[in-house]
């Protein structure tokens, strides 16, 4: 069986697994890490957004051995390695703005979030309402009201 | 008073209830005496029976009260738990924490922190010291076991807030043995300390051994109608808020059971159609990862190492299926059907000559209340035992049903219920998990089954599809009568409640006990809230060949939205405006208030832009009233906005909505729960729904089936909370969406002078998405996912 290295939240993983499995099993049912969640396989719902090299991307779409051993994937778990910090600022947001309700797609927008204000800051501006409307990241108990403050919020305090 | 055996043997009622005034504060505050239990034990267990809540007094004048105003579903719902309540038990921990198991499952509505915060509020304990676990299945509790009807706090309030007295009561009486003082003179103190007059402390940490008994005590404890309002009644984040955003919270696909490994279902092309044959079982079985294949009356079930090689193996199942019960039936063949089973409306007496009516008829498409978390579990059956771990709403019922799938006794099968990643639901059902198991069973193995989303949205229950009748009938400017039908494909409410009310209906109001389920769960929920003369509502349900459930509000959203739409058109009959129409019509002062709460806040009235408009309506349920104004963007621009893969079309910018839930334990709580509840009735409204074509139903994506989106959700939210006296909690889980839906429907009318006939309103548009593979019944999965990196 084949065996794949890349970087996960600062460490180097190998694992023995295909080449074509999508990486979020690879993080999910092989590595324990369950912080993405599955929402449709399909990369809509974006509930298994993570980053790879700091920039947002969604793991059910990516076969592992399309990473290269140096491609630094970081999940919700090691998002606040990557401040150095207990929990990064975007998440001190949420918690201000008690944003989640059953949770299971916070993972995924906050890391959404994230690479939001870092594109954002990349151009050279902030959020818009426009950026806001367009986070396609789905939340079925409907927190979008209180993600709209949170990622606006988590922006001044990044 | 010391009782032996089960504390449940006592039969208690609300007869050990008692008031009497209590003048020792700074006023007078109205106390009730309760009989409580401490049970023996090494350390400190106290428990508390259910206390009947009276019914809900009726105010109507002209309009003779309907059945839900003097005894609805939650008063339905917290009767069935009174025989068995007194097993609701609160420990206190080693460290002088309190754990409580709650008979409950929290999907996102937020109970496990509302219960917390009773419980530390009669403690005296620090919220993060109360732990809050989900029970297990437990036979014995019957009824008082079903998460529904947005019950659980309108149930569990009193016998929590007595349990928790009753240890409070128990660690004085130890403080007092141990420090030599009389009870009365001891305090607790905020942290979990009892204080003597002379500032002696010592914490519950080092009381919860002395505070044991030997053997079960019956003892009385004393409470204010109303909570000092330390904890209850302040704004408090969600106890598992920093588990969640930090990827920790765990549902079911997240469980790490040893050798419950990641299993598929390759379905069928038709709903509810069936396996035939499979004729590539071996080389499904070869295939990278698979370790199991068996073939089931659903489907084929695949196990393996990765979810990702489940789905590649359904993917190749090559199948023989007997097509399902609606092969061949689509949207217009199921309407056809309902329109048939239209009961005539009721004759109306004879009428005085300038009589007039207002007739609307409104179609509402199926719906799916698919969460995030698909059906999900994880299951490991022997032959001797079995165990199950899945979001469950309703275990004890799940639990039967699964040992007589697996052939094995009712003892022998633990069903553990997980946090859910919402229902809105869907979890009153066990779908999931009973699959779980009978999977485990054929394969021997210990399994961890998840929905596909496209199995989720096109095989899982759905809000059935409806119709609604509407006459009103004036004479002048008089509304003498109001007839409302609602036809609908039938709701399934066999997940307990349909035997709760069987056992029960002897005890249901005269007459409901003979009615079918859904009938009763109609009459239990419907009330028009408007004095309108001779109200009638009736249900029809018919067929039986779909996957139903009830869906977050259950009649409600359809009922009012048609509804209030019919208000805004007898108000336009009569020259009033829609706010003042409804104003002088109401028939509740509660209703009344939130409605002229959001009229005021919402600036109700002000001119709008041709193409945009408000809209305002009301709702009263859950021992609760709610209001809602919006205002809406139907002008070309906004309909025709472009987003990739997206329904646009018109935009809801703004919402106030006022909720009237009695006493409030957690305000931040209800705030989510009414924000949650808006998306929710705006969905309904303007975009979400099933299209059923040749046997299936086509949506298999969240890009196909159209819950809010950021690009749909209301820039602007305003939840307005009422201040109340009440000493009962109203229900918050389900009670944001009915006034919403309405509020959206009368915007939309407004706006673009249409009256809708159906909803959601671009359902009979041509389909927004190229509908995925009915064979395979999944989609692959994407590879481009480096190129789509932000």
């Amino acid at each position: 069986m084949p065996t794949q290295t890349f970087r996960l939240n600062g460490e180097t993983v190998t694992v023995d697994v295909e080449d074509d499995v999508r990486v979020l099993w690879v993080l999910r049912d092989l590595l324990g890490v369950t912080g993405p969640k599955y929402g449709c396989g399909i990369n809509v719902c974006k509930a298994c957004t993570s980053h790879v090299n700091g920039r947002a991307f969604n793991p059910c779409a990516v076969r592992v051995g399309d990473l290269a051993a140096d491609d630094e994937v970081t999940t919700i778990e090691g998002l606040p390695a990557t401040v150095g910090a207990e929990l990064h600022p975007m998440q001190e947001a949420w918690l201000e703005h008690d944003v989640a309700q059953c949770g299971y797609c916070q993972p995924g927008q906050v890391m959404a979030a994230v690479a939001l204000v870092n594109k954002a800051r990349r151009e050279g501006r902030t959020i818009t309402d426009a950026d806001l409307d367009g986070i396609r990241n789905i939340c079925r108990c409907g927190t979008y009201t209180r993600i709209r403050e949170a990622v606006v919020d988590g922006e001044s305090r990044m | 008073m010391t009782i032996t055996g089960p504390a449940g043997s006592t039969g208690l009622g609300q007869d050990q209830a008692a008031t009497e005034g209590d003048t020792t504060g700074t006023g007078t505050v109205s106390r009730r005496g309760f009989l409580g239990f401490v049970l023996g034990g090494a350390t400190l267990v106290a428990a508390a029976p259910f206390l009947e809540q009276p019914p809900a007094a009726a105010d109507g004048i002209p309009t003779v009260p309907q059945p839900a105003e003097i005894y609805d579903l939650n008063d339905f719902l917290t009767h069935i738990t009174l025989p068995t309540s007194q097993l609701i038990t609160i420990s206190i921990d080693e460290d002088g924490g309190a754990s409580f198991a709650l008979p409950r499952a929290e999907v996102g509505q937020g109970i496990t922190t509302s219960t917390a915060m009773i419980i530390a509020e009669e403690l005296d304990l620090p919220l993060e010291k109360v732990r809050i676990s989900l029970a297990p299945a437990r036979p014995e509790l019957l009824f008082n076991q079903l998460t529904g009807g947005s019950n659980t706090t309108i149930s569990t309030y009193t016998p929590v807030r007595v349990a928790a007295a009753v240890a409070r009561g128990a660690l004085l009486a130890a403080a007092a043995r141990l420090l030599g003082d009389n009870v009365d003179q001891l305090v607790t103190k905020a942290g979990g300390i009892v204080e003597a007059p002379d500032g002696r402390q010592v914490t519950y940490a080092e009381l919860t051994i002395d505070a044991a008994v030997a053997q079960d005590r019956a003892v009385e404890v004393q409470l204010p109608d109303r909570p000092a309002g330390r904890v209850v009644g302040t704004p408090q984040n969600r106890v598992d808020a920093r588990d969640a955003i930090t990827g920790r919270k765990q549902y079911a696909t997240d469980l790490q059971v040893e050798d419950a490994w990641p299993t598929m279902v390759c379905r069928a092309p038709t709903l509810n159609g069936t396996l035939r044959s499979v004729e590539n079982l071996d080389a499904v079985r070869d295939m990278p990862g698979v370790t199991h294949v068996a073939e089931l009356d659903f489907g084929v079930a695949i196990r393996a190492r990765t979810f990702g090689q489940c789905i590649d193996a359904v993917r190749a199942v090559e199948a023989q299926w007997e097509d399902g019960p609606v092969a061949g039936e689509s949207d217009e063949t199921v309407l056809r059907g309902l329109q048939a089973s239209q009961l005539p409306l009721p004759k109306l007496p004879s009428l005085p000559l300038l009589a007039r009516t207002v007739n609307h008829d409104v179609t509402f498409y199926f719906r799916s209340n698919s969460p995030m978390d698909t059906n999900s579990a994880v299951a490991d059956v022997r032959s001797d035992r079995a165990e199950i771990w899945s979001a469950l709403k309703s275990p004890v019922v799940a639990q039967a049903a699964i040992a007589e799938a697996v052939g094995l006794p009712v003892d022998k099968v633990t069903v553990n219920v997980v946090q859910g990643g919402g229902s809105f639901g869907r979890r009153l059902f066990f779908d999931g998990a009973l699959e779980a198991a009978r999977i485990s069973k054929a394969m021997g193995v210990p399994v961890k089954l998840m929905w596909h989303r496209a199995d989720d949205a096109r095989a899982g229950r759905v809000h059935p599809m409806c119709t609604s009748r509407i006459r009103t009938v004036l004479v002048g400017d008089e509304v003498v009568a109001f007839q409302q039908s609602l036809t609908s494909i039938e709701t399934d409410f066999r997940h307990g409640l349909g035997d709760a009310l069987t056992a029960f209906a002897a005890d249901l109001p005269t007459g409901l006990g003979n009615l079918g389920f859904s009938e009763t769960v109609f009459l239990l929920t419907q009330e028009v809230p408007y004095n309108f003369g001779a109200v009638v509502q009736t249900l029809t349900e018919v067929d039986q060949r779909f996957n139903t459930g009830s869906m977050r509000n259950i009649y409600s959203p359809d009922v009012r939205a048609a509804s209030e739409l019919v208000v805004d058109q007898v108000a336009a009959a009569v020259g009033k405006d829609p706010y003042e129409f409804r104003r002088s019509h109401a028939r509740n002062p509660r209703v009344a208030a939130v409605l002229d709460k959001v009229a005021e806040e919402g600036g109700w009235g002000r001119t709008m832009e041709p193409g945009t408009a408000q809209g305002i309506a009301i709702h009263k349920e859950y021992k609760g009233a709610t209001a809602c104004l919006v205002e809406i963007d139907c002008r070309p621009e906004t309909v025709g906005r472009q987003v990739r893969d997206a329904v646009t079309g018109p935009r809801v910018t703004k919402v106030v909505f006022a909720v009237d839930a009695g006493l409030v334990i957690n305000p931040r709580g209800l705030e989510a729960q009414m924000q949650g509840g808006i998306n929710d009735g705006i969905a309904l409204a303007l975009t979400s729904s099933l299209h059923l074509r040749d046997g299936h139903f086509l949506e298999a994506s969240w890009d196909n089936y159209f819950y809010t989106r950021q690009w749909n959700t209301p820039p602007e939210v305003e939840v307005h909370i009422m201040p109340s006296e009440s000493p009962q909690p109203g229900g918050a889980g389900e009670a944001g969406v009915a006034a919403t839906f309405a509020a959206v429907a009368c915007a939309y009318a407004r706006a673009t002078g249409t009256t809708p006939t159906h909803f959601p309103i671009n359902h009979l548009e041509p389909l927004a998405f190229e509908p995925k593979t009915f064979e395979p019944p999944i989609p692959p999965s994407p590879t481009n996912g480096l190129r789509l990196t932000y």
